[in-house]
């Protein structure tokens, strides 16, 4: 029971991460990220590129992957969003043109890195911290074993990724909450038309918004072989669905309300599949519809919908 | 009603004359099923999303369903293969009413939940803990009544039933009544439209139509797993095809299976990766410049596409 409450809360919170980026993108923009996994999916690749290639801890994958798809999803916004907010029914259309978009990310993947499955040996993940203690305080290489907490073992990368991402959600509040940028994006996420007609640039606002919802993305992304075993190209798509579960859960278009969603979602998770196991598969849905049609505007949420 | 017998007649009778001949001349006849069943599957999307707006994003889980309703009638009741099919159609209607709650939520929040709904149904269905009722994620296999020619005759039937129901929509003051409401529901309900009983037929119709095709599916293949029919590109493929050519018209989703599928199978089959970069550019391009369809850009000129 400790164990399961406790890995759910780990798991919660690198949940809530995946899910975050996609809010932040919905709120922003009304725009559904139907490649919200794929960018997620890309992450990994770049931990497995960081770890190939250069041999060292995946966690410098992090800063790199975030820069990155900051600059990927800035370029990516000017080439797509003003067209498509200029159609009838952006919302809707934006659901079929970024299905579009994850099928070339996915295809473009496959092509490069084939469809074997993909995983990092753990042990790998945190090795800098290892490496520092030996060297400023002396004493042994000890390998990244499990970390106690509350008498239970847990796999260290599950302990990183928990932490890694309360460290990010905690960025994202300082971000939205005590900048200047912030409280612009949250004039737009609010009032798209009023935040126009106040002189602010919604769409040099939205194009950050747009690159932060894709870094933080792909930040979760680089932890993803840890925390399911392996990546594919294919896995995209599951993980958009399980970001969208853990986004409504919050609520849609409130980013921090996520980070509730997570952990709610990470401990329900955990619990079904230590007592009901077989039907595990069937939570994110059943919940999301759940939520759906009995509180849409999510546990936290004020009404924010327009519908 | 003249414009509907004209359509009946251009439209539906060349479809219908030619889809029920081909087989004699051309020997692939999977590659027609096929085509006969993304036909009814794209008229289906045409239906809830055309008419009514609704983006059945979850729509293969009627299909799975149907499928299932058939496999479970024909292994445990050993039920005729035609009767089947329409128990099949029943449950996908029974899934629909369902899911009706669904109808309630708008936009996005109802193409994701019907995602959501049909990955649900899903994993019900391949459940390990149902083995004995759906026989689990092991797969079916009902070899009792496979027959290929009289399933492939059922679709075309099935089709030019469906092609029929959009000719009627096109054609009727409901079909109208439904677009209004798609435009505008508090506008049309002024105008004293019933918009709930309105958008619960289109939605049935197009979950039966579903249902059908799935358990026509189910009796044409006869070997099945449930990641088989519940396959999420079911849904996209009808979407985008439906979409293609162009919705709320009768040609539109025919001419988008035609060309679209028919290029799937030029290049799909080969090489599956480039065929879904393609795909996924075409789509993109699609919603970015042609946002109503290749039927737009007839209609664009002022010509009248039915």
């Amino acid at each position: 029971m400790t164990y399961a409450l406790v890995a759910g809360v780990l798991f919660g919170l690198y949940f809530s991460l995946v899910g975050i980026g996609l809010n932040l993108v919905f709120g922003v923009m009304r725009i559904v990220n139907l490649a919200h996994g794929d960018i997620l999916m890309l992450g990994a690749f770049i931990a497995l590129g960081v770890v190939g290639i250069a041999g060292i801890d995946p966690l410098f994958a992090v800063p790199l992957a975030f820069v990155v798809f900051v600059l990927a999803g800035v370029l990516l916004y000017w080439v797509l969003v003003p067209r498509l907010q200029g159609s009838a029914n952006p919302e809707m259309l934006s659901i079929i043109l970024f299905f579009g978009l994850s099928q070339v990310i996915e295809a473009v993947t496959t092509i490069f890195a084939g469809t074997s499955e993909r995983s990092i040996q753990s042990r790998l993940l945190g090795t800098v911290f290892t490496t520092i203690k030996v060297k400023w305080f002396g004493g042994k290489a000890a390998g990244a074993g499990p970390i106690q907490i509350f008498g239970q073992g847990f796999p260290a990368p599950w302990v990183i990724a928990a932490i890694t991402s309360l460290i990010a959600i905690g960025l994202v509040y300082l971000y939205l909450y005590h900048t200047r940028l912030g409280t612009l994006t949250r004039a737009v996420m609010s009032r798209r038309d009023e935040a126009l007609a106040t002189g602010i640039d919604v769409d040099r606002v939205s194009a950050a918004a747009f690159g932060i919802g894709l870094g933080i993305a792909a930040v979760a992304g680089v932890f993803a072989p840890f925390m399911f075993g392996s990546v594919t190209p294919a896995f995209g798509a599951d993980a958009t669905v399980t970001s969208f579960a853990i986004v409504v859960l919050g609520s849609l278009g409130n980013p921090l309300g996520t980070a509730l969603g997570g952990v709610v979602y990470g401990l329900c998770y955990m619990l079904v599949q230590t007592y009901l196991s077989s039907w595990a598969d069937l939570l994110p849905y059943v919940l999301l519809i759940v939520i759906l049609l009995l509180r849409p505007s999510g546990l936290l949420g004020r009404r924010v919908r327009v519908a | 009603m003249l414009n509907a017998s004209k359509h009946l007649l251009f439209i539906l009778a060349p479809l219908v004359v030619v889809f029920a001949l081909l087989p004699g001349v051309y020997q692939n006849h999977l590659l027609l099923f096929n085509f006969v069943i993304f036909l009814i599957l794209a008229q289906g999307v045409n239906i809830i999303y055309g008419f009514t707006g609704y983006l059945p994003f979850g729509y293969v889980g009627f299909f799975g369903a149907g499928a299932y309703g058939f496999a479970i009638m024909v292994m445990h009741l050993q039920t005729p293969a035609p009767l089947a099919v329409l128990v099949g159609g029943l449950v996908a209607i029974a899934l629909g009413l369902l899911l009706t709650p669904l109808l309630r939520l708008s936009g996005a929040y109802f193409a994701i939940a019907n995602l959501a709904a049909s990955l649900a149904v899903l994993h019900f269905v391949a459940n390990p803990a149902l083995e004995g009722i759906t026989k689990g994620p092991y797969g079916v296999s009902l070899t009792g009544t496979f027959n290929p020619t009289h399933a492939y005759y059922a679709a075309v039937v099935v089709m030019a039933l469906t092609v029929g129901a959009v000719i009627y929509l096109k054609n009727s003051p409901f079909g109208l009544a439904l677009q209004a409401v798609r435009e505008d529901a508090v506008s049309a309900s002024m105008a004293g439209v019933n918009i709930i009983k309105m958008r619960m037929i289109a939605w049935l119709a197009s979950a039966l139509v579903a249902g059908l095709a799935g358990g026509i599916y189910a009796w044409y293949v006869s070997v099945f797993y449930p990641d088989n029919v519940f396959s999420g590109e079911f849904s996209i493929f009808a979407i985008v095809f439906a979409l293609f050519g162009g919705v709320a018209t009768i040609t539109g989703p025919i001419v988008g299976v035609l060309i679209l599928y028919g290029i799937y199978n030029l290049i799909g089959f080969t090489t599956p990766q480039y065929f879904q970069l393609i795909y996924g550019l075409l789509i993109m391009g699609l919603v970015l410049f042609l946002p109503a369809g290749l039927v737009s850009l007839a209609t664009r000129r002022g010509w009248h596409v039915p």
